[in-house]
């Protein structure tokens, strides 16, 4: 009786796990459709788009559109490709990841090791600013930008992120740092290091998944932002989700799918990359601090 | 003045004060240990000498001068914590260093320091492993070797072996006591285990409340408690505490107890002049189970020995000992025999009370009374 019920059991299970696997397929193959398109597409010349089917193969295969996004294609005015704009990102994600996330780390150490009168509250206030929408920091930013000379320029737009992503770090790591045991803070007091030394010795080198956590969210957020981007920035330090929407909306001449398709590609390799690099770092993190004991 | 003062010392959060009047001086090479039950105060006392927490009023002074504001670093002591808070990313010959490191020693003198202490402690297969490579044993030994690197003036032990089993507790407990021993330092040790408290201790301070109970040595504490806290928290199985009638008789003071429908009549031979103003009162009389015996058992050093006859309740065989219960004064009452002792449960047998050892308490203050 028992074996036959188990052996039932056994057969169940299989059975739906064949289905679960059969629904993971198809919401891969649903969220993987559009990449597809779009790797297919800017692998094509612009008259196999414009004559015959989105979802072919290529008849003749060309990395034609991804050179001209990358260094040729009119942007606005200018026929300079995505090149110029791609660094301009880099210059400002960098340094606004670096900074936020830092200070996130700085900030969540002071929360919850060196706690002071209206701690709390200001945790409150500063959890506030995730929530608070872009446009409504967009006039109040503009003034400020204004007044401290930053409009216009890369440093401008590091310190709108930088100022904007504080509040998710500081999450983050206020978060993280409240399990981490106080008594290893007082043993590093008695041994006779600072402040800052602790945070450096003992709190920075255990924070490695929290780091990658906050790395991935600042980057993905800073890389793909448009608004602070169209809004803030000077030809010379226009990001690349900018320069995407104006080869995309280039006026002359014939529009070239295939050269969108690359450049939007393009434009999503980095956070892609950081994704998959600092991803496995992730769950590597994960998996040490559940084992250590 | 002694080595360590903790002069009148409170501490309060906010309205709230934890800590009264506290008020102990350790001498040099002394093992002082803070005992108590949870939420007592122990952790906190320790911290303040520590300096990790502040001194709300009052003093703390190590070889005569002032800790008062003066940062944890510079008070030249070291702490073992119950968790051993060993740092998770320095290998163990870093983590015991590191202290050495921050005070600028240099790098030679801190390898000779590390080996010293890795010898002594037998950790030295061990110096480039993680902490979360050792098990539960090593990481204790790892965390007083990093106290023991810095040569301090003063030694703090929050709970160091609550995180041990059983046997390996015990291990430990006499390695402590050796090394206290071999080195002579001043050691500072918060349990609330009150058989390490006997065992390692020079003297012992029982805290309940926020209060020190007594302070004293192991043997003052457990011969001559100064009040009921103390007496049941010290000893296990604890002592029994039953009611007695006291009757002045001639120059003696006699204890009359309920059993059953009659009473025994207990001399207290060994009690202070005070019990006979008690006369026709009601008291609270201490007895130890080790002081009430199956005859044979008896301590032959004894001047004043009862006997009674009571009906064993039940018996718990321990191995080493027998312990039994009767009812005494309404109450139960343990004994404890030798192990061989032939009792059954509803047997009626011979007792004997070792009455040099029994104490008299004032049921309302629950001091006792000298
Ligand atoms: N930050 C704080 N704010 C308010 N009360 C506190 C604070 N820290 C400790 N207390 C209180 O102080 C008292 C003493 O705490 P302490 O940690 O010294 O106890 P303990 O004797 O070490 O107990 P245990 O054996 O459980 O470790 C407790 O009643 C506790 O609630
Ligand atoms: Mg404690």
């Amino acid at each position: 009786m028992s074996v036959a019920s188990s052996d039932s059991a056994v057969r169940m299970s299989r059975f739906t796990r064949t289905l679960i696997y059969l629904f993971l397929l198809l919401f891969a193959l649903f969220y993987l459709l559009p990449l597809f398109v779009m790797v297919v597409n800017s692998l094509k010349p612009l008259s196999e788009i414009t004559g015959g089917n989105m979802m072919a193969l290529p008849q003749v295969w060309t990395i034609e559109p991804w050179l001209a996004a990358w260094s040729t294609a009119q942007i606005g005015v200018e026929p300079t490709g995505l090149r110029p704009y791609f660094w301009n990102s880099i210059k400002m994600v960098v340094p606004a990841v670096a900074i936020s996330t830092i200070l996130g780390a700085l900030n969540g150490y002071v929360l919850t090791k060196w706690s002071f009168r209206g701690d709390k509250i200001l945790y409150g206030l500063m959890l506030f600013a995730c929530f608070i929408p872009f446009q409504m920091v967009l006039i109040p930013m503009a003034r400020v930008l204004g007044v401290t000379g930053l409009a216009g320029s890369t440093p401008g737009l590091i310190l709108v992120h930088v100022v904007y992503g504080i509040g998710f770090s500081t999450l983050y790591f206020r978060n993280y740092y409240a399990a981490f045991p106080t008594e290893l803070v007082r043993a590093a007091q008695i041994d006779g290091a600072g402040f800052f030394r602790i945070f450096w010795r003992i709190m920075l080198p255990s924070s490695g998944p929290i780091i990658v956590v906050c790395v991935i969210w600042q980057f993905t957020n800073i890389w793909n932002d448009f608004l602070f981007g169209a809004s803030f920035a000077d030809f010379d330090s226009q990001p690349m989700t900018v320069a995407l929407n104006n080869l995309v909306q280039s006026s002359t001449g014939v529009k070239e799918y295939n050269v969108h398709f690359a450049g939007a590609i393009l434009a999503a390799l980095p956070t892609l990359l950081v994704y998959i690099v600092a991803g496995r770092y992730f769950v590597r993190g994960l998996m040490a601090g559940s084992v250590k004991g | 003045m002694g080595f360590l003062d903790i002069n009148n010392a409170t501490k309060a959060y906010g309205s709230v004060e934890v800590l009264h009047k506290v008020d102990i001086s350790v001498e040099e090479g002394e093992f002082l240990v803070l005992v108590g039950p949870s939420g007592c105060g122990k952790s906190t006392l320790l911290n303040m000498i520590a300096g990790l927490e502040e001194i709300t009023t009052g003093e703390i002074a190590i070889k005569g001068e002032t800790m008062n504001g003066v940062h944890p670093s510079k008070r030249n002591i070291a702490m073992v914590f119950q968790s051993y808070a060993l740092y998770p990313n320095m290998t163990v010959g870093q983590n015991i260093t590191f202290g050495l490191e921050m005070h600028g020693t240099p790098k030679a003198e801190r390898d000779r320091a590390m080996n010293e202490v890795a010898e002594m402690l037998q950790i030295t297969q061990l110096l480039n492993r993680k902490p979360g490579q050792l098990s539960g044993g090593q990481r204790q030994r790892v965390a007083m070797g990093r106290a023991l690197v810095r040569n301090p003036d003063v030694f703090l032990f929050d709970e160091p072996l609550s995180n041990l089993d059983a046997k390996l507790r015990v291990d430990m407990r006499t390695e402590i006591k050796k090394l206290h021993q071999n080195l002579g330092t001043t050691i500072v040790y918060v349990t609330h285990d009150q058989i390490e408290a006997m065992t390692l201790s020079t003297r012992i301070a029982v805290m309940n409340g926020g209060y020190v109970q007594q302070l004293g040595t192991p043997k003052e504490i457990y011969d001559t408690p100064a009040n009921i806290f103390v007496a049941s928290f010290m000893g296990s199985p604890s002592m029994n505490l039953l009611s007695a009638k006291i009757r002045v008789e001639g120059d003696r003071a006699m204890a009359d107890i309920t059993q059953g429908e009659g009473t025994v009549s207990l001399a207290m031979t060994n009690a202070g002049p005070r019990l006979k103003t008690y006369d026709g009162q009601t008291i609270t009389l201490g007895i130890r189970p080790e002081s009430i015996t199956d005859p044979d058992g008896a301590d032959r050093h004894s001047q004043h020995i009862e006997t009674i006859q009571a009906r064993i309740d039940v018996t718990e065989p321990a191995g080493s000992d027998t312990f039994v219960t009767t009812t005494l004064g309404g109450k139960d009452c343990i004994a404890r025999m030798r192990a061989d002792a032939d009792v059954r449960a509803g047997q009626t047998v011979d007792l004997a009370i070792n009455m040099e050892k029994a104490i008299p308490f004032d049921p309302k203050t629950e001091n006792r009374i000298a």
